[in-house]
């Protein structure tokens, strides 16, 4: 009997700790991940010091890899009395050229197949035979193609942005909730309104995942087709700067990919985040 | 005594000799079944006897191989699972097909009927099973259907909640007055909201019941549980 008394009242204070818990987990939460954060910086940091202190003690000469302050420096200079700005900007206009086009030309192509059987019938299999082909393969033909000028390189950089573009919009398209959809046409809606309302809200995760990834062979195109031909450009200072054996140029240039491929992952997550508030693997809180 | 006079109004559904099958399996054969505005009819039967594919066919969403269906109107139907869409706010959810203009006083006034009044702008992901049912009932009720179809809308509920759902869809029918047709496993709920009782079986309507006199829900309950299958629940009278 009295058992039976306490496993009657238990469950309630039980239920109220329940309750408090996650209310108590979730301060050291937020000092958590700053944490994390400050602690992920420690070895970059640490391995430019060392780099720093080798290269300044002679451990490792200019030829091989000059000191970071020097990288430094010399894009001071460069940007104040040589054509770096210049270049970053020529190679900046290719690679927005090819993703405008590229992407335009993929999506609505996406689009196309995602919704209509024999758009795909006609399109699908010849778009999934060329994208067996690694883009930088066809490179050889391109320059062929186009020469070595503006059109080569912004056709390679459109090249790469297509198909993953291409690939997750069908994807997305196909994988929007039949439920969903039916639910549309129990409420009435037009097929603008399924499109707009349903299918294209419902495939937004899958087409920004192809807009990062499209992002990243973008910017692996554009370094390729830089490196052949190019008179302006990042890749051309990087090559110019090869025949001067001016390795702290290189360097700077490689820097200069590396920032700028950051600069476009950072663009994507925020648009993610933006579009997608409400999907719990994005958005954070649902406000 | 009431029943003659809504059979006799213009009726939200009706149905005749309605067949559905799937390849060579007939699962309705030559269903009959009216349904007045303003009542309230459950649906019971064995599990894959046929009641969803019954109201999809009524709802339009699937193709029906013989009979007629005569509705006056698109009816609004709730699912099992609530089938909020997870990108729009709980009022553009609940506004989902109505015109544009006063869709957001619409959808308002529509989740202040159901509780949810101060939640217009929330995501449907912040709700619990039975706050987002309310609001899938809030969007069909929207607009104002003259027949309203629920598929088990309360089977993933607990009890407690589906006690409160039942107080709220009887309140909002009484107001709205659309014809009803809930499909149901629980014989509870359908004595406990009802008008009419059916009983599907062998793809036709088997059996027809009026809610219980007030103080003998006994025997009705103990007919119908073997109506269903149930028998040794029988009581010796
Ligand atoms: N798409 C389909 N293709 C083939 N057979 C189907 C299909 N949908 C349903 N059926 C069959 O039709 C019969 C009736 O199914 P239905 O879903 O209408 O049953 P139900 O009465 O709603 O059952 P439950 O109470 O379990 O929901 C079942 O035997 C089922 O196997
Ligand atoms: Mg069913």
């Amino acid at each position: 009997m009295t058992h039976a008394d306490h496993t009657a009242r238990l469950p309630l204070p039980a239920l109220a700790a329940d309750r408090a818990q996650p209310r108590a987990r979730r301060r050291p939460a937020i000092v958590g991940p700053r944490l994390f954060i400050l602690l992920s910086w420690i070895a970059p940091v640490l391995l430019v010091v060392i780099w720093e202190v080798l290269a300044q003690t002679g451990f490792v000469t200019p030829q091989v890899l000059p000191a970071p302050s020097k990288v430094v420096r010399t894009a001071l200079k460069l940007a104040t009395t040589g054509s770096l700005l210049e270049d970053l900007g020529t190679s900046l206009l290719r690679a927005a050229a090819g993703f405008i086009i590229g992407g335009t030309i993929a999506f609505a192509l996406g689009i196309l197949v995602g919704f209509s059987r024999l758009a795909e019938a006609l399109v699908d299999r010849s778009v999934q035979m060329v994208r067996a082909i690694p883009f930088l393969a066809l490179l050889p033909l391109v320059i062929v193609w186009f020469g070595v000028g503006e059109a080569q390189k912004i056709f390679l950089v459109a090249l790469g942005v297509a198909f993953p573009i291409y690939i997750n919009t069908t994807l997305g398209i196909r994988q929007v909730d039949p439920k969903l959809m039916e639910l549309g046409r129990v409420q009435g809606l037009s097929t603008r309104q399924m499109i707009t309302r349903i299918i294209l809200p419902g495939a937004l995760p899958s087409i920004l995942t192809g807009v990062r990834y499209s992002l990243a062979t973008a910017w692996l195109a554009l370094v390729v087709a830089e490196t052949i031909g190019a008179q302006a450009g990042i890749g051309f200072l990087a090559m110019d700067a090869r025949e001067f054996l001016r390795t702290d140029v290189v360097v700077l240039t490689i820097v200069i990919y590396a920032l700028i491929g950051v600069a476009a992952d950072s663009v994507a997550r925020l648009l993610e985040r933006r579009l997608l508030a409400w999907h719990p693997n994005f958005g954070g809180a649902g406000r | 005594m009431s029943a003659p006079l809504l059979a006799q109004a213009a009726p939200a559904v009706r149905v005749a000799g309605l067949t559905r099958a799937y390849g060579d399996r007939v699962v309705i054969d030559r269903l009959d079944l009216t349904i007045a505005r303003g009542e309230f009819v459950a649906l019971l039967g064995e599990s894959g006897c046929g009641k969803t594919t019954l109201l999809r066919a009524l709802a339009g969403l699937d193709p029906i191989d013989g009979g007629r269906i005569e509705a006056p109107r698109k009816p609004a139907v709730v699912f099992q699972e609530h089938r909020l869409l997870p990108w729009d706010s709980l009022w553009r959810n609940v506004s989902l097909g109505l015109p544009e203009r006063g869709a957001r006083e619409r959808a308002a006034a529509a989740l202040a009927e159901v509780g949810l009044g101060g939640r217009l702008d929330d995501w449907p992901r912040n709700l619990s099973g039975g706050q987002a049912q309310r609001v899938a009932l809030a969007r069909a009720l929207v607009q104002e259907p003259e027949l309203l179809l629920l598929d088990e809308p309360f089977a993933a509920l607990d009890a407690l909640t589906r006690i409160r759902m039942h107080v709220l869809v009887k309140d909002l029918v009484a107001r709205h007055r659309p014809g009803v047709l809930l499909v149901t496993h629980d014989v509870e709920e359908a004595i406990a909201l009802a008008d009419r009782i059916l009983v599907m079986r062998g793809g036709a309507i088997a059996a027809e019941h009026r809610p219980p006199e007030p103080g003998r829900p006994a025997a009705t309950r103990a007919t119908l549980l073997a109506e269903l299958g149930v028998e040794n629940d029988l009581p010796s009278a």
